[in-house]
């Protein structure tokens, strides 16, 4: 497989690893991939890379935060503990 | 009654004035709110003035609320504008809040070792943790309003392009730059990270 190839794949690759690439596509790029080792090393790592950010933690406004946020508004009666 | 319905009559409430309904929806939206500003900007203190500026606008605005999109995405869309006015003037040059459309292909990956395979553990780290969040906070600022959005506060493109104020294309282009960037930029460490387990 020829670098403009692997151009050409790389802007189909979220489409690919996200599930939403058509047949046609998904089996032109495991056929590309089958030959091409770095472009397997991209998918594999790009598919790692979006499991990795999707387990980071989620921060949440402190409560101290929601107080001054509660006051700002003028909702101080209504701050639940 | 219907989520639809349910979010019509919160509008209304708050379009009367009807403070339990500022609360509620201060506790609905809020920790959103202020995630995605913390991941724009980088900086709690920051992050928190957001968040009392969006409630501030929106409450204020909120008879000009025009059911194009959800109560939800028009808040992010204001707090998005909030975050990017905060980064320009900071960065003059660098951010603009209409997020012109960039035209040429990808770049061209350079790492292209494939570290997927290291030990889960690895991942699990906090310095990976802190690897990660310091990549999300480097992406460049208009890949960085679509991928908070988009994966990590789980909008819809749809959703996403009426916060930005884009095409649902854009949101797909512009996301999938972003992950290509986050895979380039972890790839640095992992790579090094792989290579020192392979020497020792």
């Amino acid at each position: 497989m020829d670098e403009h190839n692997c151009q050409h794949l790389l802007g189909e690759l979220s489409a690919y690893v996200e599930g939403e690439a058509s047949e046609a596509l998904c089996a032109e790029i495991r056929e590309h991939l089958a030959g091409c080792e770095n472009c397997r090393a991209v998918v594999d790592t790009l598919r790692k890379t979006i499991q990795l950010y999707h387990t980071l933690p989620q921060p949440d406004l402190s409560d101290g935060a929601r107080q001054r946020l509660y006051r700002t508004l003028n909702l101080e009666t209504l701050l639940k503990p | 009654m219907s989520e639809v319905e349910t979010e019509r009559e919160m509008i209304e409430r708050l379009r009367a004035g009807d403070k339990s309904a500022c609360a509620q929806c201060v506790e609905q939206h809020a920790s959103g709110v202020y995630r995605l500003a913390l991941r724009m900007l980088g900086d709690d203190a920051e992050a928190e003035d957001v968040v009392q500026e969006t409630f501030l606008s929106a409450f204020k605005a909120i008879d000009s609320f025009e059911w194009r999109s959800g109560l939800k995405t028009w808040l992010y869309r204001i707090a998005t504008n909030a975050a990017l006015m905060r980064l320009r003037r900071k960065t003059p040059l660098a951010v603009s809040v209409e997020l012109p459309e960039e035209d040429g292909a990808e770049s061209v990956p350079t790492q292209l070792f494939d570290w997927c395979c290291l030990p889960e553990n690895e991942f699990a780290t906090s310095e990976a943790k802190t690897e990660l969040e310091a990549a999300i906070r480097d992406l460049p600022e208009k890949l960085r309003a679509v991928f908070v959005l988009r994966e990590l506060e789980g909008l819809s493109g749809e959703e996403t392009a009426q916060a930005l104020g884009v095409s649902i294309e854009n949101v797909k282009t512009r996301l999938h730059r972003a992950r290509l960037w986050l895979r380039e930029r972890l790839s640095g460490y992992f790579t090094e990270l792989a290579r020192s387990h392979e020497e020792g």
